[in-house]
């Protein structure tokens, strides 16, 4: 089955976010195709390398950009919720004078039309929120 | 794009300014206007707060955005279901609620009720036939 994912909770403050990643891997280890994660509200702080967890707890941020690099996956940033919260790449870092980007590795930023895209195009849009 | 039409259903849960998913969801509805699906929005729960009139938000600091909604219609979004138990629930009517309508393109555009009220068994019959469900 084609799915897309949305993922609208930050990281370690919701479990959501941790479930959303879970369901991601289990599909994909069982033969399904997810065509987007797309990360809206809070959700997009998951995409910024610059979170430091203890080591001994899971880096999620981090296990979405080895997911993406596996598997090819597409993990998408909304640009107005991500601008809110102050997740930048180099282009929007350097179009809004900020000093320097945060996106993490596998993440890129774009618009809300990729969400609707993906409900348009995917079987089933898994919403993980709370 | 694709020319594949579907039912999107929005559902909107939570009131408008504790916290920021009902402005962040009005602007996923504005912008999947441009995409010509077959669009309804849902208010239950809290969610029905968010389209009361007579919103002041000054004191708080935040931007009054229920203006918004009353746009919708000029987006062709004219299909908005309001849960009747969450209204009563909160000692709300339908008098409490913003006056939504739409020009119907098919009738002379005459201006037409967007808000349907319905049962919580029909919004469930509702949320059945979509193909895709946004919560928030």
């Amino acid at each position: 089955m084609k799915l897309a994912v949305m993922v609208n909770e930050g990281p370690y403050q919701h479990q959501s976010a941790d479930s959303a990643y879970q369901f991601t891997k289990a599909a994909l280890d069982n033969g399904h195709e997810i065509s987007r994660v797309f990360f809206y509200h809070d959700g997009v702080n998951n995409g910024t390398r610059y979170g430091v967890p203890p080591q001994d707890d899971r880096n999620i941020t981090q296990l979405w950009s080895e997911l993406s690099k596996q598997h090819n996956l597409d993990l998408v940033v909304c640009v107005a919720a991500a601008q809110r919260r102050g997740i930048l790449d180099a282009d929007e870092a350097k179009r809004h004078g900020k000093s320097g980007d945060n996106i993490a590795d596998g993440f890129r930023i774009s618009g809300l039309g990729q969400l609707i895209e993906a409900g348009i195009q995917a079987d089933r849009l898994v919403v993980f929120g709370d | 794009m694709s020319e594949t039409i579907k039912k999107f259903l929005y559902v909107n849960r939570k009131a408008p300014y504790g916290s920021i998913y009902a402005l962040e969801s009005l602007e996923v509805v504005l912008i999947g206007a441009a995409f010509d699906q077959d669009v309804s929005l849902a208010f239950v729960d809290d969610g029905v707060f968010q389209i009361a009139k007579g919103q002041k938000t000054n004191e708080i600091g935040m931007k009054n955005f229920s203006p918004t909604y009353s746009a919708l219609g000029d987006y062709e979004v004219t299909k908005i279901y309001v849960e009747k138990e969450s209204l009563e629930e909160r000692g709300l009517t339908p008098d409490n609620l913003l006056h939504l309508t739409y020009e119907d393109e098919d009738d002379d555009y005459a201006e037409k009720d967007s808000i349907r009220f319905v049962s919580r068994a029909e919004l469930s019959e509702i949320m059945d036939q979509q193909d895709v469900i946004l919560s928030f």
